[in-house]
């Protein structure tokens, strides 16, 4: 697993609950790292071990601790880089969820081995879609809801997110939007103010 | 060149940094985007001129100049702001009556976009700038987690330097652990003699034939010390070209004199390196911790310091025993090395 991806949890753990709680984690999952390095790679089972640390840790069901990280990957302010970067996909938030479908290509483009899935939006109804996720690390759909759950409050965006359940190496989530321009949401600029 | 007022709307959405002239250089029409750049000065009716100013190629400054350039490039900057630079081309119309210019921004994108505010809305939809944009944040996120992992290894790299044992040119033990072997003998109460042993003229082969060669020479040093020693001797490089051998009970001083001027010996044998014969020796001084009542490192270290410069002083590759009388004798005197 990239060590992003850890090193995203460890961010949201020690930004949400404290340090204190993240040394606990570490200690209850018995990795043996008490630290990951963002740049580099480690054993998928470390995560793994990490997550179910940390459901049990917080008494809560992985997949709401992965649409925590979702959220927390593009509203906290200490990610505020990761924010930017989703704002680029569009003006609208329609036009981010379709962007999501070149996720993946403009993860690689940044981190060359970072390999996220393939992500396919289709509109059954005007406003109602069904993101398709494929060859994904179950979960990946959980952290995609937290991070739209945000991104649609970035872009002022009402929607409704319901993850549908996964199969194989397969995710569904339906996504609904309701108004596109409900709130003011945040402001954007192309180019980020000096000294930011 | 006048376009057709049917068709302002599509240039202004397919190449919103565009503008045309007429053959004077004076302004039909500006796309909506070089107006963001200035509105105060940029309306029809006004001179290119008066707003912008040709870099390249130079001595372009009136209308008929700017169309003699028709298909090729030109770079601009902003009259009123040097630092905005674009570059565009410059078509003539086939009636001959002006021409169109289509301009972006160069290598000075962000800083233009910054101070001009610009979004997306304000490019071509085709236009590659926003994932240009995208790129150049997402690489520089990218590239500042590698520095700083960077910063973290190096980081690291010289804690365990710190707390390595051993001389990484030589494999021989370096000066901490020299330090710690010394005081771990004084503390186990444990006799030894330490020998104190510097290269003569080691300054001029390496001067002379460079540092490869200094270095070829003090791997040989460490061989040729290794092996004249016994295996619970500390052999250690302490500096450039110092050595201390500590040698735990030591044996009859004149068997430490003899295998002082064993080693001396050793090392005064020429070594090739290329096509060059290199010419070594050594001094050296020993101290020995019977001789105290209680002995200290320090004082230990600096006796036999002060036992090798008498070597020194006595004409080089020689030995010496520390005594008392030493101190004064060689005080005030200094050995170039």
């Amino acid at each position: 697993m990239h060590g992003l991806v850890n090193r995203a949890i460890e961010k949201f753990v020690c930004d949400t609950y404290g340090m204190e709680s993240w040394r606990n984690v570490v200690r209850k999952s018995a990795i043996g790292i008490d630290t990951f390095e963002a740049m580099l790679s480690y054993e998928s089972i470390i995560t793994s071990k990490l997550l179910t640390a940390l459901s049990s840790y917080l008494d809560k069901p992985p997949g709401d601790i992965l649409e925590d990280i979702g959220m927390y990957l593009v509203s906290h302010p200490n990610c505020e880089a990761l924010r930017r970067l989703m704002r680029f996909g569009g003006e609208t938030f329609e036009e981010f969820l379709y962007s999501l479908e070149d996720l993946s290509d403009r993860a690689s483009l940044a981190v060359p081995d970072l390999l996220l899935p393939d992500i396919e939006l289709i509109e059954e109804t005007k406003g109602d879609y069904d993101l398709a996720i494929t060859d994904s690390k179950v979960g990946f759909g959980y952290v995609l809801v937290g991070v739209l759950r945000a991104m649609a409050d970035d872009y002022g965006a009402l929607v409704f997110l319901e993850h549908k359940g996964h199969h194989k190496n397969s995710e569904s989530l339906s996504v609904r939007l309701f108004d596109d321009g409900f709130s003011e949401g945040r402001s954007f600029q192309l180019t980020q103010a000096a000294g930011a | 060149m006048k376009i057709p007022n049917s068709l302002t709307g599509v240039f202004d959405k397919l190449l919103p940094m565009s503008l045309t002239i007429d053959r004077h250089g004076i302004f039909h029409h500006v796309g909506p985007t070089l107006h963001k750049l200035d509105q105060k000065r940029l309306i029809s009716g006004r001179g290119f001129f008066d707003v912008f100013d040709v870099d390249r190629p130079r001595n372009i400054d009136a209308g008929p100049d700017l169309l003699a350039m028709h298909g090729r490039r030109i770079q601009l900057s902003l009259k009123h702001d040097k630092g905005i630079k674009l570059k565009g081309i410059v078509l003539i119309d086939p009636d001959g009556d002006g021409a169109v210019l289509n301009l972006s921004f160069g290598m000075n994108a962000i800083k233009a976009i910054g101070q001009f505010d610009l979004t997306s809305s304000d490019f071509a939809p085709n236009d590659l700038i926003i994932e240009m944009l995208y790129l150049v944040e997402a690489k520089s996120a990218a590239m500042e987690e590698s520095r700083k992992l960077n910063i973290r290894l190096q980081g690291a790299r010289m804690q365990a330097e710190e707390k390595a044992s051993t001389d990484g040119l030589t494999g021989l033990k370096n000066r901490r652990a020299m330090d710690q072997a010394l005081s771990e003998f004084i503390s186990s109460e444990q006799p030894f003699a330490l020998m104190h042993l510097d290269l003569d003229y080691f300054k001029a082969v390496n001067d002379t034939f460079g540092h490869a060669a200094g270095d070829h020479i003090l791997h040989r040093v460490a061989e040729i010390l290794v092996s004249a020693t016994r295996k619970n001797d500390v052999v250690a490089r302490i500096g450039g070209d110092e050595f201390v051998i500590i040698l735990p009970d030591p044996p009859e001083k004149e068997k430490i004199e003899a295998f002082a001027r064993r080693i001396i010996k050793k090392l005064e044998e020429p070594v090739q390196y290329k096509n060059h014969i290199c010419r070594i020796s050594a001094s050296a001084g020993t101290a020995i911790s019977l001789d105290y009542v209680e002995p200290n490192a320090d004082q230990i270290l600096s006796d036999a310091d002060m036992a090798l410069y008498a070597s020194k002083h006595k004409g080089r590759a020689t030995h010496t025993f520390y005594a008392n009388n030493l101190r004064k004798r060689t005080e005030g005197l200094s050995v170039a090395t």
